[in-house]
């Protein structure tokens, strides 16, 4: 296989595409190198910093204050959201954010309070190349998951039993690996964890059923932290997590081998996470035919790649939103802590067709003539707002400005068409494709038809 | 092989085996007996309408101890019986009720209920177990089920721009409509038509790419069936001069042009009413009660009520008693609104929900909502309910 597909592979799973630009820098290296590059670029971690404080509306108990306190929430959400998916277009460190986005969906999770999204959000990012385990029990710890999960309700003598059946099912060891008396004795032992008005983690020894627990075949008085140990001192967690991984970045359906061999490196280093993703990057078989240009890009993939690979800067941010609304994909916004279900479920007529049209939207001054469903979330505000009822005929412009001048320069001179195809389709050019490519007035608008194909939602 | 030529070759040897699935529609529908097709129509509130301010158990005093300044006085309600009544803003659907066209199942819900919006719409879409996740919706499984039969999108239409979890099955997905002269000008986009007909007989593997390309080419051939059969419609009937009623219109111009879809789905939004409840429900129950009114009489008008359910529910009802802003917050059990020439129980199905025994100041579920969906499985679009539930439910005696 040629290298520039090796790296368009790479930057594909390991980032959100290839430019032009990143191939000149690319060219003469190895996988190894490249791989490395892409750690490297990802060295620094670099938070969102949208919301300022953890502000709670218990302070203000009128109506109208409460009120404006709940308008103000709400753009801070869509704030965080524009930050996130905008790091995501400009950043360097396209790994890190990628990563990142894995663990958004693995620990999926939905809270009304900006700042514990941005909190949760930030330490995804802050151990997505770094240390499952640290981060497993920081997940657990946080505001925002302990609230979706009730485990603020967990108390002795009331267990409630949410957050340790997902932390078993989704989190850790997956699905017929414990039984529903594990679930009845952890939740006991994560009682009493919860976290204060300022939002910081605390043990409520008082809330605590500090009594002996059975939890797979082991009797103690365990603790929460110790039951976390416990499913990290099973092989099958680090098997479970691979398997997601592996559908993540390399194909939908785990090749048991491969896998194995991920979990291998995974459980034996103590759940360090940058080990397992240099050996997929520079393993033989990530780069197989059969493993390229095969998965369904998610929306964010989608909008992404797109913002990186020509440049694009919106005038009116909102439209990243509605993007993301009408493909069915809203960050911060899962459909439950199952998280998205992705591959083929991305995919239908009113989906397919929206990707289809959004290129020229957003690369041709288009106009945007469709809305998403409001999350049910979104309810309340919606109720109250005098105008809910008017017809949305949205024809909006989609105010978005590609550098052309950026996206043209990188392409070397003498750049066959084949080859410019090549870089923005991961899939083989089909003859078809060819033929509607040779018919293409200029690059700019070949550019514009090839990603606006079903082989584009392919990577 | 050009579509073109294809269609010629096909024409030429005149035998039906040869053309593929996609283009079969158009032949279908020129020669199917439209009589007894059935079809369900799904109107979904989000928000979490307030059942007890929709079908009015006025008969309780325990409803106006709760609900001090939001309870509808009983004069302004109009009456179904010596317990409930309609809330006012329904009053449009106090005809239909007395034709024997309407159905309240009171105190519909499910074990263990969860009260935040998208978690307890996701267990109503997808029929799930309160702890269990699903990724496909029940009417997507219905279509998988059925998929031998019928095998293209417009099998479930839901009118709107985007697609409801609950439309998307694994092997097969409904298709989201919102205006059907819109949705065939956009596939027939020069550059949409060139992809669809330059990829038509290739690529139809197994592959990811292949379920692309199949999908696109079901949605250019689902657009031109679904724009050549409604226009065919010329509908007479009034509706009121809404975005919901409009979509409703649009269902009743797909049904009576006979087009040969089973499940037709609509949502209604802003029925999260944590303040001023009143006039925000009214407002909304209002727009949804003509709506209906109009479109049952339109499906009577044309012959096609007898062949036509319509099942109303919210993903939750509200707490009994009401909060401080003159609102209501989240709840659990709620009613479950159905329409039909041929109801085989019309009025109020069971008894007025309980507000005297309640679970921590909310309803008690007396009806699991998966015998709602078994009932119409079962008895109105002739699957065996276990197939798509997961296990199987008795279901009710409504039709």
């Amino acid at each position: 296989m040629d290298s520039t597909k090796k790296t368009a592979h790479l930057y594909a799973r390991a980032g959100f595409g290839l430019r032009f630009a990143d191939l000149q820098a690319a060219q003469h290296l190895t996988v190894k190198q490249t791989t490395d590059g892409l750690f490297k670029a990802s060295d620094g971690v670099v938070p969102l910093k949208v919301v300022a404080t953890n502000s709670n509306y218990k302070d203000a108990d009128d109506a109208l204050t409460k009120k404006m306190f709940l308008q103000q929430q709400r753009q801070l959400q869509k704030d965080l959201n524009i930050a996130w998916i905008t790091q995501m277009s400009k950043g360097n460190a396209q790994l890190r954010e990628k990563m990142t986005l894995f663990w958004h969906n693995h620990f999926a999770c939905r809270t009304q309070n900006p700042w514990y999204a941005q909190q949760l959000n930030n330490l995804h990012r802050e151990h997505a190349l770094g240390n499952f385990r640290t981060m497993l029990l920081q997940v657990s710890q946080t505001p925002a998951m302990l609230q979706f999960l009730n485990n603020q309700q967990n108390k002795k003598g009331h267990p409630n039993e949410n957050f340790a059946r997902e932390l078993m099912e989704l989190f850790t060891i997956g699905r017929g690996n414990y039984t529903e008396q594990d679930i009845k004795e952890s939740a006991r032992a994560f009682t009493g964890w919860g976290f204060n008005n300022n939002g910081e983690f605390v043990e409520r020894n008082f809330l605590h059923d500090a009594g002996p627990k059975t939890f797979m075949g082991k009797t103690g008085n365990f603790t929460g932290a110790d039951i976390i140990d416990t499913l990290l001192q099973k092989k099958e967690t680090a098997r479970f997590i691979c398997s997601k991984l592996y559908k993540y970045l390399v194909n939908d359906t785990p090749d048991a081998a491969h896998v194995n061999t991920m979990a291998d490196v995974f459980y034996n280093g103590n759940y360090e996470i940058t080990p397992v993703l240099k050996l997929i990057f520079t393993a033989d078989w990530f780069y197989e035919d059969k493993n390229i240009g095969n998965l369904i890009k998610s929306p964010v993939d989608f909008i992404v790649g797109l913002n990186r690979q020509f440049y694009v800067d919106y005038k009116n941010p909102d439209v990243l939103l509605q993007f993301q609304r009408t493909l069915g994909q809203v960050l911060f916004n899962p459909p439950n802590v199952a998280g998205w279900p992705g591959g083929k479920s991305w995919i239908d007529s009113s989906s397919l067709m929206y990707r289809i049209k959004i290129p020229s939207t957003v690369l041709n001054d288009g106009v945007i003539d469709f809305a998403g469903k409001t999350d049910p979330e979104d309810e309340a505000a919606l109720a109250a707002m005098p105008n809910i009822n008017a017809r949305k005929d949205v024809n909006t412009p989609a105010q978005s400005q590609p550098n052309w001048d950026e996206f043209l320069a990188a392409i070397p001179h003498g750049t066959t068409k084949a080859a410019i195809a090549q870089l923005l389709l991961a899939t083989p050019l089909s003859n078809d494709l060819m033929q509607m490519m040779n018919k293409a007035t200029n690059t700019k608008a070949m550019a514009i038809e090839l990603v606006s194909t079903p082989e584009y939602q392919l990577c | 092989m050009k579509r073109r030529d294809f269609l010629k070759s096909t024409t030429l040897a005149s035998g039906a085996f040869l053309i593929p699935s996609f283009l079969k529609p158009l032949e279908a529908m020129a020669s199917a007996d439209m009589t007894g097709y059935k079809n369900l129509v799904i109107i979904q509130l989000s928000g979490g309408n307030d059942g007890l301010n929709t079908i009015i158990p006025y008969g309780n005093d325990i409803y106006y101890q709760k609900r001090n300044t939001i309870a509808i006085k009983k004069p302004e309600i109009v009456t179904l019986d010596d317990m409930q009544g309609l809330n006012p803003n329904l009053s449009a659907l106090k005809e239909i009720y007395d034709q024997g066209w309407m159905s309240v199942i009171n105190s519909v819900g499910y074990p263990n209920p969860d009260r935040s919006h998208f978690r307890s719409m996701d267990i109503w879409q997808t029929g799930s177990e309160a702890n269990q996740f699903l990724t496909t919706g029940w009417i997507g499984r219905y279509l998988d089920a059925n998929c031998a039969v019928n095998k293209d999108p417009y099998t479930a239409v839901e009118v709107d721009d985007t697609l409801s979890l609950a439309m998307k099955g694994v092997k097969m997905k409904g298709i989201a409509v919102q205006n059907p002269a819109k949705l065939y000008q956009s596939t027939r986009e020069p550059f949409f038509k060139e992809l669809v007909d330059e990829h038509y007989s290739t690529h139809l593997n197994e592959d990811n790419l292949g379920y692309l390309y199949k999908t696109m080419i079901e949605t250019y051939s689902s657009a031109n069936y679904i724009q050549q059969t409604s226009k065919t419609y010329n509908t007479t009937a009034q509706y009121p001069q809404t975005a919901f009623a409009k979509q409703l219109k649009s269902v009743a111009k797909f049904i009576n042009s006979g087009l040969k879809t089973r499940v037709y789905y609509v949502s209604l939004s802003g029925f999260d009413t944590h303040t001023q409840q009143q006039n925000q429900q009214g407002r909304q129950l209002k727009i949804y009660g003509d709506a209906v009114a109009a479109f049952v009489k339109d499906l009577k008008q044309a012959g096609k009520l007898d062949d036509t359910l319509v099942m109303t529910f919210s993903e939750f009802g509200r707490r009994v008693e009401q909060n401080a802003s003159n609102g209501t917050d989240h709840g659990t059990a709620n009613n479950v609104m159905i329409f039909g020439g041929k109801l085989k129980k019309a009025g109020i199905y069971n008894n007025a929900p309980n507000l005297a025994q309640l679970d921590n100041g909310d309803l008690k579920y007396e009806i699991d909502f998966r015998d709602v969906y078994a009932t119409l499985l079962d008895k109105w679009l002739n699957v065996n309910n276990s197939q798509i539930l997961n296990r199987n439910f008795a279901g009710l005696n409504f039709v």
